[in-house]
């Protein structure tokens, strides 16, 4: 008999794989959807509960001392707590109070990536119709795309290595995808 | 290749990002109208040779709908606009008036 699942696991086992460029699973991440009028009080108040950031703007990633709250869609944000999901989600949802919101942990709906090294940025070029030239694309941005063939979400963080969002049941096809995208010898040299 | 600016996320998305959503501006006929209203209202569709406008979805990306005015032989793009209206902006039509003078759309010009 199997036994059951009492704790969370991530999609990939935190699984890592180094060529061009680092691919490695990040581990347990709290993953917040808050959808609701981005210009209310509200949801700004419940931006700075959950993370401790400023609401970021068109496109854009604003780190707080507890999260990271990222731009989705002019009425949709994703929140990522650093820890302890169920009581930021409290805290967002008391913030939000009767204003029309919508607030949701999906976290095990979603793997969450890092792609690292001098040639990520060319690694994720090849895999998405996206500019992430130097000039073009740098840390504080968001980019929902395509990668492949599935729905991605991507950031920059402050040391330039990027954060890749998609949805768990495709987190081998993006992970295998990047790993393939990486394979030395395979350097494209645009950026 | 088709690359349309998306109004909501001002990204300058390429075809693949987006989804098709066929002609735009079409007028809803429902209960209380006539037969023809309504077989109009499901399958008559414009088939321009030039200007044309258009729904599409950024479905790889912010998730919004957004229209856009292009013209189907050289899949020149006169601008993309808000979702949230029913018949074209003036700026849209200003801008086809520029490169197509005297172009028609239905009952737009
Ligand atoms: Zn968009």
């Amino acid at each position: 008999m199997s036994e059951p699942i009492t704790a969370p696991i991530t999609a990939l086992g935190g699984a890592r794989h180094d060529g061009l460029a680092r691919i490695e699973e990040v581990g347990l991440h709290g993953m917040i959807t808050l959808r609701g009028d981005l210009a209310s009080k509200a949801v700004k108040a419940a931006v700075m509960a959950a993370t401790g950031a400023k609401l970021p703007g068109q496109r854009g990633v604003v780190r707080g001392k507890s999260g990271t709250a990222i731009w989705m869609s002019p009425d949709e944000l994703l929140l990522c707590p650093y820890a302890e999901v169920d009581a930021t989600l409290g805290k967002v949802t008391a913030a939000l109070g009767t204003a029309h919101a919508l607030a949701v942990d999906v976290s095990d709906a979603r793997a969450m990536l890092t792609v690292s090294g001098p040639a990520a940025r060319e690694v994720l070029a090849k895999l998405c119709p996206v500019d992430f030239a130097p000039g073009a694309f740098g840390p504080g941005m968001v980019r929902r795309t395509r990668m492949a063939q599935v729905p991605a979400a991507i950031w920059m963080e402050q040391d330039e290595s990027f954060r890749v969002i998609c949805f768990r049941s495709v987190a081998r096809y993006v992970f295998d995808l990047l790993g393939v995208a990486a394979q030395p010898g395979s350097g494209v040299g645009v950026y | 290749m088709l690359i349309l600016h998306c109004p909501y996320c001002g990204v300058d998305a390429e075809e693949t990002e987006l989804s098709p959503g066929g002609e735009a501006h079409v007028k809803r006929f429902g209960p209380g109208a006539s037969d023809e209203e309504f077989r109009d209202y499901l399958f008559a569709r414009e088939n321009p040779k030039g200007v044309h406008f258009e729904r599409w979805r950024h479905a790889n990306g912010c998730g919004k709908w957004f229209h856009a005015a292009r013209c189907t032989m050289t899949l020149e793009v006169f601008g993309t606009y808000s979702a949230q209206t029913t018949e074209p902006p003036k700026e849209i039509r200003d801008a086809i008036t520029a490169k197509r003078p005297g172009w028609t759309w239905r009952e737009v010009e």
